[in-house]
């Protein structure tokens, strides 16, 4: 972790401007608009069946799902440590940190691999009960997201080796490293949601 | 070491990392009831919240833009809790 350099500090100086795309923005608040609907819509229907909801939680395990929130969260910080690091100039240390953050999102995938084996290999899948309804489609279509954007990284991560990131180029970086961050953001409300509120 | 563990970006992760273990333990210490359900939520929206300010990097960023995420935030972290608050407490059960 030492060979890598520091990451810039934020700029409180300087003047305000939208890190990456305006497109990739509009497009993270419909998909956090949608997204919005899902908690909402999952929450309501555990309004009215708050014992079923409870009870088939305790199915799932809590600690992969923090696992998973610890990999997505370290995954995010390495991944706005390599724009940081692309913004001052460093190109060498910005390959390293998004390869640090691809392992992490593939080693999400992994661990959910293992979590849907489990279940399905226990008999529960998404006709069970309306728990695991949404537990399957909400986390599903949220890996889906997680799959996207692990490739957009390692096009990034590509990029990055050919030193097409630098202190005058992070547009294409930023706007990667945005979709990704939204990725770990959904994930924070889907752990807290599904495997955590009783 | 010690500085660049105190940097803004690690000191985030740090926060988001002992955030993550805290509801964790609250929720394998076997605590429940509506109390233990509105602080994980609120700190899934402490949470949220660091990531859009210094992952997403918008604390810097155009208020429009700062104040969309955030409005969204918001929202949807208020929907969320009313809606539990109102399934009634006698349910909030382990």
């Amino acid at each position: 972790m030492n060979a890598l350099p520091l990451p810039a500090p934020l700029s409180p100086a300087s003047p305000r401007r939208l890190p990456g795309d305006r497109d990739v923005w509009i497009f993270i608040c419909a998909e956090l608009f949608a997204f919005g609907l899902f908690f909402v819509a999952y929450m309501h229907y555990r309004s009215v069946s708050v014992a079923l909801f409870n009870d088939s939680q305790l199915g799932l395990d809590r600690s992969l799902g923090a696992l998973n929130t610890i990999l997505l969260l370290t995954s995010s910080w390495a991944v706005v440590s390599a724009v940081r690091a692309a913004r001052l100039g460093r190109i060498v240390a910005v390959p390293r940190y998004l390869a640090f953050g691809i392992a992490l999102g593939l080693a999400f995938m992994v661990v959910k691999y293992f979590e849907y084996g489990a279940k399905l290999n226990a008999g529960i899948t998404v006709t069970t009960d309306m728990f695991y309804m949404f537990y399957f489609c909400l986390t599903g279509i949220h890996l889906m997201h997680v799959v996207a954007g692990t490739i957009v990284l390692f096009v990034i991560w590509l990029n990055a080796r050919a030193h097409l990131y630098h202190t005058g180029n992070t547009t294409g970086i930023e706007a990667g490293a945005s979709y990704w961050h939204m990725v770990d953001l959904l994930w924070i409300f889907l752990f807290a949601l599904l495997y955590l509120l009783r | 070491m010690v500085r660049w563990v105190l940097m803004p970006l690690q000191r985030t992760w740090l926060l988001l990392v002992g955030a993550t273990v805290t509801v964790l333990w609250m929720r394998e210490d076997g605590l429940a009831g509506l109390t233990i359900g509105t602080a994980t939520l609120a700190i899934a929206y402490a949470k949220a919240r660091l990531v859009i300010l210094d992952f997403m990097e918008l604390r810097h960023a155009p208020l429009l833009w700062r104040c969309l995420l955030e409005g969204w935030l918001l929202l949807v972290s208020s929907l969320i809790v009313t809606i539990y608050a109102s399934s009634g407490a006698a349910h909030h059960s382990l």
